[in-house]
């Protein structure tokens, strides 16, 4: 059993990361090469480089990243720090290879203003780990029918906007929020399930549902709140960014939206595409999330739309919630599960190794992509980027423990889990944490 | 079946069944005795009832059952327990399980909640019903009651009718029947009809007529009003009208059809008054039963059914 500890803080003034495989998608670099990070940025990225620095890393066997980031993640302040804070999440975050990370805000109180923002932006820098970037809502409260004061937000930090949880049932409010957004270039990310087809239910409706007797949330719920979504941003102009697609007619609209040239954009979670609805078990909340775990030809469809570019970014949706919510009757049970600390272990083994996707292609949905679709200054490995770096050995074969965890989440379908695939360091503007080992 | 939790039917045997059924026959001239119904086959035992949903037959039945064959037995009522201060599913049942308690016996609105139980703690746990999931001990008897009007259970024609989708006894019957080789048919309007509902031996009809043509069993289920509210079907008047079993619907059956209701029955709805107390009507029977079969899985799950 290998060690699975971390250790958090390295202040080295230079790091050479010696002899890694580097893959840097932004650049269109895949390489044996060394990497010089100076005072928190890149400062060199070639082979055998002469010079030395205060510490040196041998990656030789190891693949070097730009640091991975996730847009969609739930760190729960404020409010709900039973279930996950900043701290847990950030060391999360590292223990998963990403740099960082952007947090929702469907939290209690919702992120709805600009004193808020301000104030999760001063709490992330004060934790300080990890990059964390905070998401608003769309409407206030998230309720769904009054516009939050989104340009306040923007001045105060906000990277982008959501009412994730929910769909935003009333299309003139959504439509509106497109228009008042539109000339500030933010996007949207949308929770797609339209409400009354999913109300009350907690897996996929299918054959699996049925056969439990649990309520089921149909595929087109999704469907439908795709659609209307990217009718709104072709009508309007406005960006829309669809969260945790799930469908494969979902996907379907998305791929046409985008050869019609509709400014959508859309992302997928490593559960989505490689889990099926037929591991739902009603006595364990383990797989319960929203959207739910659809079926192999969802699956499928995700990965397709992955490989051809229809779907552009893969996120974690890392929702944590305390033991005791998450242990106890299905139906009761709130959805979400933690997915920073398993998500380069499941992709690895079951996309990279079985050789259904490049490492290229998958490094790019996690680092430059999400960058360029939310105009951020890392994902990259540019001179003088800042250093975030992430460092996996393919190789590693480790079994997924919750007492290994950093989150504060306890339940995950993958848990009991081998994985070939882990990261062994991240750094973030220049602090190399790594894996004891 | 010593030790064994009842859980749901999927996970039953043919032999097992057979095993059930035929202690059921024993358990059943106990019940009928006029006097002295007491066994000492659970001397010493303990059960514990409990039922976070309202019933009568099936807790009065488990409860009785296990009084026959000498166990002590509590009932809990989620209303008047720790359950209404918030007490979680988990510590419940840890703090039955630490009274020394062999069995306990539950209902819950919560779809898998039993299975829970089962890994939870360890007692014997016996599943009353589990939200839309499942309900074996209703299946069970429904096997035996067939069985005692018919002689046999391969080959017969059943047809299950009215609020498929929120039924947990037709998920207990779908299982218990095809194992026996019964030919399960199913009928209501398509909004409750499970959709993607596919099983081997079973056929799903959207018109009542179809699944009753030739039926050797009609098992009619109960429509809960609120199913009206949440817009299923228009009204009651209509459901009766077009899914309703009457005398006329009856005469496509085969002469001798036999007719179940798991209870409680609302009558003029799903069930004419009629079909109700005619001579194939088995309803009453049903819950008769319903004690003998009880106190064959208690029996063999705590005793392992010697005597």
């Amino acid at each position: 059993m290998i060690n699975q500890t971390w250790q958090f803080q390295n202040k080295f003034k230079s790091i050479i990361i010696r002899g890694g495989r580097v893959i840097d998608p932004a650049n269109n670099f895949d390489g044996v090469a060394d990497v010089l990070i100076v005072d928190g940025k890149i400062a060199a990225v070639e082979p055998d480089i002469k010079a030395s620095a205060d510490f040196e890393y041998n990656a030789a066997g190891k693949i070097v990243t730009p640091g991975l980031i996730d847009m969609h993640v739930h760190f729960r302040e404020p409010g709900q720090e039973s279930k996950e804070d900043f701290l847990s999440g950030s060391k999360a975050a590292v223990a998963g290879g990403f740099t960082t990370v952007a947090t929702m805000p469907n939290t209690s109180p919702v992120v709805d203003n600009a004193a808020l923002v301000r104030s999760m932006v001063n709490r992330a820098e004060d934790v300080g780990l990890i990059n964390i970037k905070i998401i608003g809502a769309v409407t206030k409260g998230q309720n769904g029918q009054e516009l939050a004061e989104m340009r306040d937000m923007i001045d105060a930090g906000a990277v982008a906007f959501s009412d994730d949880g929910h769909f935003d049932d009333n299309a003139k409010i959504f439509l509106n929020a497109l228009d008042y957004l539109h000339d500030t270039g933010k996007i949207i990310i949308c929770h797609e399930e339209e409400t009354s087809l999913v109300k009350g239910g907690v897996m996929n409706e299918g054959k699996n549902s049925a056969i439990l007797g649990l309520k089921g949330r149909p595929t087109v719920a999704e469907d439908i709140a795709v659609a209307r979504d990217v009718l709104l941003a072709e009508y309007t102009g406005g960006k829309v960014h669809i969260a945790h697609i799930s469908s494969k007619r979902a996907v379907e609209i998305v791929r046409d939206a985008k050869k019609r040239g509709i400014n959508v954009t859309a992302e997928v979670t490593p559960q989505h595409l490689t889990m099926t609805d037929d591991l739902v078990n009603p006595s364990d909340a383990s797989t319960k999330i929203n959207p739910p775990l659809r079926t192999k030809k969802d699956c499928d469809a995700c990965l397709a739309g992955l490989i051809d570019g229809t779907i552009d970014i893969i996120v974690t949706d890392h929702s944590p919630h305390a033991f005791e919510e998450k242990d106890r009757e299905f139906i009761y049970a709130p959805s979400g599960f933690p997915g920073l600390e398993t998500s380069i272990g499941v992709l690895f083994t079951e996309l990279y190794h079985t050789g259904k996707i490049d490492l290229k292609t998958l490094i790019s949905k996690m680092t430059c992509k999400p960058a360029q679709i939310f105009g951020l200054d890392s994902g990259t490995l540019s001179i003088n980027s800042p250093a975030d770096v992430t460092i996996i050995d393919p190789e590693l074969v480790w079994t997924v423990d919750a007492k290994n965890f950093y989150t504060k989440g306890s339940h995950s379908p993958f848990i009991g889990r081998k994985f070939r695939g882990k990261v062994v360091a991240t750094i973030v503007r220049g602090n190399l944490m790594k894996l004891n080992q | 079946m010593l030790g064994k939790s009842i859980i749901a039917m999927e996970s039953f045997s043919a032999e097992e069944i057979r095993l059930v059924l035929d202690t059921a026959y024993k358990m059943k001239q106990v019940v009928r005795r006029g006097s002295d119904k007491k066994l000492s086959n659970l001397r010493g035992k303990s059960i514990v009832n409990l039922f976070y949903e309202p019933s009568t037959r099936t807790r009065t039945s488990f409860e009785l059952a296990g009084k026959y064959l000498g166990a002590d037995v509590v009932s809990i009522n989620s209303g008047t327990s720790s359950i209404v201060k918030g007490e979680s599913l988990r510590d419940t049942l840890r703090t039955i399980e630490a009274m020394g308690v062999d069995a306990i016996v539950m209902r819950h609105k919560a779809e898998g909640a039993a299975d829970f139980a089962s890994r939870v703690v360890k007692p014997v746990i016996i599943n009353a019903g589990d939200g839309a999931h499942a309900h074996p001990s209703q299946a069970l008897l429904d096997l035996f009651t067939i069985e005692q009007h018919k002689g046999r259970l391969a080959g017969l024609k059943v047809a299950i009718v009215g609020d498929i989708l929120h039924s947990r006894v037709a998920r207990s019957d779908v299982y218990a029947m095809t194992k026996v080789g019964i030919e399960v048919h199913l009928a209501g309007p398509k909004t409750l009809l499970p959709r993607f509902f596919a099983f081997d031996g079973v056929t799903i009809h959207e018109q009542l007529e179809d699944a009753i043509k030739n039926a050797d069993v009609i098992n009619v289920l109960r429509i809960q009003l609120e199913r009206q509210q949440a817009g299923l079907f228009p009204s009651t008047r209509e459901y009766a009208q077009v899914f309703g079993i009457n005398d006329e619907r009856l005469s496509l059956a085969k002469d001798d059809v036999l007719i179940l209701h798991p209870g409680p029955q609302n009558k003029g709805l799903e069930i004419s008054s009629e079909v109700t107390y005619c001579d194939r009507s088995a309803i009453q029977e049903q819950v008769q039963n319903g004690v003998a079969v009880r106190m064959a899985l208690l029996d063999l799950t705590l005793n392992g059914g010697a005597k």
